[in-house]
């Protein structure tokens, strides 16, 4: 797709009819978790959309978010969002390396400054700027001068949102957030580990379709995706709230489907899409397939107490006696949500302490 | 190794949301028979048990129009047995479901032909016949 032509323009030429142009909208909307009336407002937005130029860091990660990326599920309208945006500069995706490279960001940067999305995955590393270089420069130098004149960032995985894996303890490398470096510029974080890829491809989606910021939750991620815990979307929910909990892995409540909770699940407190928008192209997620949630889109989840753990263990004291609590609490019917988000409240106002 | 259709999937799970979903159909068919708006529902934002789709699918059953669009993928409009409630699955070029809607109404709009390839196969048409 030329630069100077819109996506109307380019979808016409390439073929694509009205009618599939209809359906792309269809699907797109339903990506960016919009109601389906909204498809001919994304339609008349998309006409006439400009392509944005996305520059893409790398930093201290393990490409899965990247993986996750290129296995999204849809490649038909996904391929076509991707077209329809400019990855000016993705080091693990583009042919060129080393100086060129750079070169190819720095002109990249130069030439839509202002404009550009600035697309980062991975932690940086804030102790020893050394422990992770690209062309001889430092994460934190490179994350720095880009972020200078971009738009906005999306900071892509747990990692980058919130420092992730790197940053659990003890923490060698002195990993942070792209929030802890970058004040100045709105960050949009898409956290998980890794993210599930169609929420990555709604988020650009949205940039494209309307040019602005989406509307966030209080961590900064993308409220369409992130405005309900897995617990309050699971399908397991009704085992809960009558009390009815597998007990290991392999017992008679595990194969009756009920819930994780005991089994350590963490979906009470974790805000994420999985319930709906599953992975593998729809097909599952983790507790359809019979193992609890880890909370891999929370901040510090790796450092919340075992994965088997109940999170009544790991985050509020005895185990046993908050599991008969939470057992109590499900069979009078008490609010879980709302509990679930206390719960959550309180676990940030610890960690911020 | 067995393939993965063979490891049995508990299916009696029930979410709670079918029932709820039928009835949001049997309301919007009511409001489309009094002549107010239609209604599109988008299944994949609803929390389902396995095999709950299938049950929504199966409760609707198939009525007598069926239809094939093939634009980006093959795209399938089924009207269900209840006339005004269409299911409509978009897939992509590998055949993977991309989103899927139950749409209450006449005529699906994805139905109609579009103003804007009226218009381009009015010039096709055109360049024939000169031809
Ligand atoms: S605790 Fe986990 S398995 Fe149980 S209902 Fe909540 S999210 Fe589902
Ligand atoms: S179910 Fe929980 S742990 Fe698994 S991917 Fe979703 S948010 Fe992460």
């Amino acid at each position: 797709m030329r630069k100077d032509q819109n996506l109307g323009e380019y979808l016409r030429m390439q073929g694509v009819s009205r009618r599939g142009f209809l359906k792309f909208c269809s699907a797109t909307a339903s990506l960016m978790a919009l109601p389906p009336s909204a498809v001919s407002q994304v339609a008349e937005a998309l006409a006439t959309a400009r392509r944005p130029s996305v520059i893409w860091l790398s930093f201290q990660e393990c490409t899965g978010c990247t993986e996750s990326l290129t296995r999204s599920h849809a490649p038909t309208v996904e391929s076509l969002i991707f077209d329809a945006i400019s990855l000016d500069y993705h080091h693990t995706l583009q042919a060129a390396a080393g100086h060129g490279a750079e070169a190819a960001r720095e002109a990249a940067m130069e030439e839509n400054k202002g404009e550009y999305i600035l697309v980062v995955d991975g932690s940086i590393p804030n102790g020893n700027n050394g422990y992770s270089t690209i062309a001889g420069i430092s994460n934190y130098e490179m994350l720095k001068e880009a972020a200078a004149n971009c738009f906005a960032i999306v900071a892509v995985g747990s990692c980058a949102a919130f420092g992730g894996l790197p940053n659990a303890n003890p923490n060698p490398t002195g990993a942070v957030a792209v929030s802890d470096i970058i004040k100045d510029k709105p960050i949009i974080n898409v956290s998980g580990c890794p993210p599930i890829p169609v929420v990555i491809t709604g988020v650009l989606a949205h940039f494209l379709t309307f040019g602005t910021i989406p509307e966030l939750d209080a961590l900064g991620r993308p409220a369409a995706f992130f405005g309900q815990n897995i617990h309050d979307r699971c399908y397991r929910r009704p085992f809960y709230e009558r009390g009815q909990f597998a007990e290991t892995f392999d017992d008679e409540g595990a194969r009756k489907g009920w819930c994780l909770y005991k089994l350590g699940c963490k979906g009470p407190t974790t805000y994420n899409a999985c319930a709906t928008l599953k992975w593998n192209q729809g097909t599952s997620f983790p507790i359809q397939s019979g193992h609890g949630c880890i909370g891999c889109s929370e901040p510090r989840f790796w450092d919340k107490g075992g994965f088997y753990d109940p999170i009544s263990a790991g985050q509020w004291g005895s185990r046993d006696a908050l599991l008969g609590a939470a057992a109590a609490g499900a069979a009078l019917g008490v609010g879980s949500a709302l509990a679930a988000r206390a719960r959550k409240k309180k676990a940030q106002a610890a960690e911020e302490v | 190794m067995s393939s993965l259709d063979t490891i049995p999937v508990c299916t009696e799970v029930a979410s709670g949301n079918v029932e709820p979903l039928l009835h949001e159909i049997r309301h919007a068919l009511q409001r489309l028979a009094e002549g107010k708006e239609g209604t599109v529902i988008d299944l994949k934002r609803l929390p389902l048990a396995p095999g709950e789709e299938e049950r929504i699918e199966a409760t609707l059953g198939t009525g007598e129009v069926r239809a094939e669009i093939d634009a980006l993928g093959p795209t399938l409009i089924q009207e269900t047995s209840y006339p005004g409630v269409w299911l409509i699955t978009h897939k992509n070029a590998d055949d993977v479901v991309v989103a899927r809607f139950v749409e209450v109404t006449y005529i699906p709009e994805l139905l109609r032909s579009q103003q804007a390839d009226i218009d381009a196969g009015i010039d096709r048409l055109e360049d024939e016949l000169k031809n």
